[in-house]
C-alpha cells in the first residue's frame, strides 16, 4: 500500500502537468509546412460530393502539387463559408441570392459543374408499372388537395394502372436542402397556388400534410418503409435504392422519364435564357425531351483571387473539371453539362483574375 | 453507477482498504515543501472552473446570438405556432408541445416499468440475480440513440402500424388522441422509443436510492409486525424524493433526445389532438434545420429554440439533483432519511 501511494504521489503531478502541456504541444507541431504544394479548401453541397471527391483524387494524380479538400456540409453552409472567405471555393445546388451576393466581400462567380434531377418516387405495393404524373397532380398532392391514390388527377394520366383506394403518405425533407429548393421552385412554376401559399426555398412553410425525414437517405428510408407513400429525392438515391420513379409531364406536354439524357436536355433547353452570371433555375424548361425537375450545381469562387498560387491551381482545376472531369459523371449518375453551358462556364473561368490579370487566357 | 457496486451488500468500508493517497500525504509527519500537491489542486480546480464557465458561456452566447427573433417576436415566440422560413415568421409553440408530449408519454410508460424493476432488484431478487439484470438494463443506456432510431423505423413502426395502432383505434378510437390517419410514425411512436431509452436511467438511479435506505428500516418495520409488502412501502416512502429525482433525470433525457426521435416523429411542426399525427421536438428541429438554415433570423430562431431547451433542461436537472441529494446525504448518518 505504502509503495503504491508513494508512486501515485510522485506520478500525479507529472500526469497533471502533462495534461496541461499536451494541448500546447499539439498546437505547435501543426505550425508550418513549407512544401511548395497548394492546398485548396472547399465546402458546400452534399449532392455532388461523391463526384467532387472522385475529381479531386483523379486531378491529384495528374497534378500532384494541388491538394483539394471538400467538406460536404450542405449548400447553405457552402454559401456562408465562401462569403466569410473561410474556404477557397464553395459548392451550392441553389444559386446565391442577390442580397447574399451583395453581402459578400468580393464578386462571386457561379461555375456550373454538373446537373442533378429530383425525381418523384413512391411505394405502391400493388402497382408494378411506372407512373406518369402531371404537374397538377404533384402540386395537388403536396398542397394536400389530392389525398387518395385513386383521385382522378392521378388515374387520368395512368389509365392502365389500378390504384388502391388508399391515403397518400406524403414524405418531404425535414432539413433545409438544395433538393427541396429545386422541388419547391418547380412547384412554384407550375402551380400559382403553390407560389402564392408556400413559395420556393431550401425550407418552406409546408402545407400541413405528410411526414418529413432528414436527408435524401431519410426520405428514401421512409418511403421504403411506408406503403402508399410518395416523396422526392435526387435521382441517384432512387436508383441506388431501387425505388420506382415517375415520368413527369413537361412544358411541351410530353411525359419524360428522368435520366441523364433528359436532364442534360433540360439544361440545353434553357441555355438560350440563361443570364450572364449563370444563376438560373432550369426547372420546367422548354424542350420536348427535357425532364422538368432539374438543376445545376455550382462551384462558387471569387472573381478576384487573393493568392496567385491558389488562384492558378483553382482555375486550372475548374478548367479540367468542366472538360475532362465531365467524362467521369455518367458512371456516378450525374448528368454532364451540355456544350452550350460548357462554353459559358469557360468564359467565367477565363474571367478569374489575380490583381487584375487573368489567371488563364 | 460505480457507487452502486461500492455500496453493494451495505457493509461499511473496511478500515484496511487504501485511503485516497493524497489524504495520507497531508497527515504525513515528514512535512516538507512540495510542489505536487498545490499544483494538482490548482490544475484540477482549473478544470472544474473551466467546465462550469463553459456552461455559462454557452448560455450567454446563445442569448447573444438570438437577439433578432427576441427583438422581433419577444415572448410571443413561445406562443406562436407558425414556422415559415420563406416569410421569416417563427414561433416555438409546436416544438414545445411536441417536446413536452413525447416526454410525458415516455414517462407514463417508463416510470411504472422502471420502478417495478428497481423494487424487484433491491427488495426481492437475490444479489446473484439482481446484479446481472441491473447490468443488462444499464447496457440499454449504452446503445447509441441512432441505433434505437433505426430499430424503431425498421421494426417498431411497421409492427405498430400493422398490429398495435389498428387495435388501439378499434378499442379506444372514441378518444380524439387515437383518431385519424396512422402510418406507424408520429408522436406516440416517438414517446414509445423514448420510454425505452429512459428506462435504464430511472431504473439505475432508483436502485441506488432504494439501496441507500438503511436496512434497519426494513428490519424495524418487519419487527413491528408489518408484512413484506408494507415494509417495501415504507422503504418507498423514505425514498420518495430520490425516486422523483430519478424520474426527473429521465425526463431530462427524454426532452433532450434528438436522433431517435427525429427518425420516427415525422418532423412536422403542428399541434394536433391525435397522437398518431407527426410532430416535432425542439432538439430534433435544431438537428434537422441548423446546418442549412439560410437567413439570419431563421438561424437565430433555431438558436433561441436551443436557449429554451437549455433553460428547461437546466431547471429540470437542478430539481433532480436537489431531490436525489436530499436522499443520499442522509445515507452515511444512519436511520433518518
Amino acid at each position: 500500500m505504502r509503495t503504491y501511494s508513494r508512486v501515485a504521489r510522485a506520478i500525479a503531478p507529472l500526469i497533471t502537468a502533462g495534461l496541461m502541456i499536451l494541448p500546447l504541444a499539439g498546437c505547435s507541431s501543426t505550425g508550418g509546412d513549407s512544401n511548395a504544394e497548394v492546398k485548396l479548401q472547399g465546402a458546400g453541397a452534399t449532392f455532388p460530393n461523391p463526384l467532387y471527391q472522385k475529381w479531386f483524387s483523379e486531378y491529384n494524380k495528374i497534378t500532384p502539387s494541388a491538394k483539394f479538400d471538400y467538406q460536404s456540409i450542405g449548400s447553405g453552409g457552402g454559401i456562408k463559408q465562401i462569403s466569410a472567405k473561410t474556404v477557397d471555393f464553395g459548392g451550392s445546388d441553389a444559386p446565391m441570392k442577390d442580397e447574399e451576393l451583395k453581402a459578400a466581400p468580393g464578386e462571386i462567380l457561379h461555375i456550373p459543374t454538373v446537373l442533378g434531377a429530383v425525381v418523384v418516387t413512391y411505394n405502391l405495393p400493388s402497382v408494378n408499372t411506372d407512373l406518369k404524373l402531371t404537374p397538377d397532380a404533384i402540386a395537388g398532392i403536396y398542397l394536400g388537395k389530392i389525398t387518395k391514390w385513386n383521385d382522378t388527377a392521378i388515374t387520368s394520366s395512368n389509365p392502365d394502372v389500378s390504384f388502391p383506394d388508399a391515403a397518400i403518405n406524403v414524405v418531404r425533407r425535414s432539413d433545409p436542402s438544395g433538393t427541396s429548393y429545386v422541388w419547391t421552385d418547380y412547384l412554384s412554376k407550375v402551380s400559382p397556388e403553390w407560389k402564392d401559399k408556400v413559395g420556393a426555398g431550401t425550407m418552406v412553410n409546408w402545407p400541413p400534410i405528410g411526414m418529413a425525414a432528414k436527408g435524401n437517405e431519410g426520405v428514401t428510408g421512409q418511403i421504403k418503409q411506408s406503403p402508399n407513400s410518395v416523396g422526392y429525392v435526387e435521382l441517384i438515391y432512387a436508383e441506388q435504392n431501387k425505388l420506382p420513379y415517375a415520368s413527369v409531364k413537361n412544358s411541351s406536354g410530353e411525359f419524360v422519364k428522368p435520366s441523364l439524357e433528359s436532364v442534360t436536355a433540360a439544361a440545353a433547353g434553357s441555355a438560350s435564357q440563361i443570364p450572364d452570371d449563370l444563376r438560373v433555375s432550369i426547372t420546367n424548361p422548354p424542350g420536348k425531351d427535357a425532364y422538368p425537375i432539374a438543376s445545376f450545381t455550382y462551384f462558387l469562387v471569387y472573381k478576384n483571387q487573393d493568392d496567385q498560387a491558389k488562384g492558378k491551381a483553382l482555375v486550372n482545376f475548374l478548367w479540367w473539371a468542366i472538360h475532362d472531369g465531365e467524362q467521369m459523371t455518367k458512371p456516378l449518375l450525374y448528368a454532364p453539362l451540355p456544350a452550350e453551358i460548357t462554353a459559358k462556364a469557360e468564359q467565367k473561368i477565363k474571367s478569374i483574375t489575380y490583381q487584375g490579370k487573368p489567371l488563364r487566357s | 453507477m460505480g457507487s452502486t457496486l461500492a455500496r453493494e451488500g451495505s457493509t461499511p468500508l473496511t478500515p484496511n482498504k487504501p485511503n485516497f493517497p493524497f489524504g495520507r500525504a497531508v497527515s504525513s509527519l515528514r512535512a516538507r515543501p512540495r510542489i505536487g500537491d498545490p499544483l494538482f489542486k490548482w490544475a484540477t480546480g482549473f478544470f472544474a472552473v473551466l467546465i462550469a464557465g463553459l456552461a455559462v458561456l454557452i448560455m450567454v452566447s446563445m442569448a447573444m446570438n438570438s437577439t433578432l427573433p427576441i427583438a422581433k417576436f419577444g415572448f410571443g415566440f413561445l406562443t406562436r405556432s407558425v414556422w415559415d422560413p420563406v416569410a421569416e415568421e417563427f414561433g416555438a409553440l409546436p416544438f414545445i408541445y411536441g417536446t413536452a408530449v413525447s416526454a410525458v408519454i415516455a414517462l407514463i410508460i417508463s416510470v411504472p416499468i422502471s420502478l417495478g424493476v428497481a423494487i424487484f432488484l433491491v427488495e426481492k431478487a437475490p444479489p446473484k440475480l439482481s446484479n446481472p439484470i441491473l447490468f443488462i438494463v444499464q447496457l440499454l443506456a449504452a446503445i447509441p440513440s441512432v441505433v434505437f432510431g433505426l430499430w424503431a423505423i425498421f421494426v417498431l413502426a411497421p409492427m405498430l402500424r400493422n398490429h398495435v395502432y389498428p387495435a388501439l383505434q378499434t378499442t379506444l378510437g372514441f378518444l380524439p388522441m387515437f383518431r385519424g390517419n396512422q402510418n406507424g410514425l408520429g408522436l406516440l411512436t416517438a414517446g414509445l422509443i423514448l420510454s425505452i431509452m429512459v428506462v435504464p436511467i430511472i431504473t439505475a438511479v432508483t436502485t441506488d436510492v432504494l439501496r441507500a435506505v438503511p436496512g434497519t428500516q426494513r428490519e424495524a418495520s418487519l419487527a413491528l409486525g408489518s408484512t413484506k409488502w408494507e415494509a417495501t412501502l415504507i422503504v418507498l416512502q423514505n425514498a420518495k424524493s430520490g425516486i422523483s429525482g430519478a424520474i426527473i433525470l429521465g425526463l431530462g433525457r427524454a426532452i433532450g433526445e434528438t436522433m431517435a426521435v427525429t427518425m420516427v416523429i415525422g418532423n412536422r411542426p403542428q399541434i394536433s389532438a391525435s397522437l398518431f399525427d407527426p410532430s416535432f421536438t425542439i432538439a430534433s428541429a435544431i438537428a434537422n434545420e441548423f446546418t442549412e438554415a439560410s437567413g439570419e433570423i431563421y438561424l437565430q430562431s433555431l438558436i433561441e429554440l436551443g436557449l429554451i431547451l437549455f433553460f428547461v433542461t437546466f431547471i429540470i436537472n437542478m430539481l433532480a439533483r436537489l431531490l436525489v441529494w436530499s436522499v443520499t446525504r442522509g445515507e452515511g448518518r444512519g436511520a433518518h432519511v
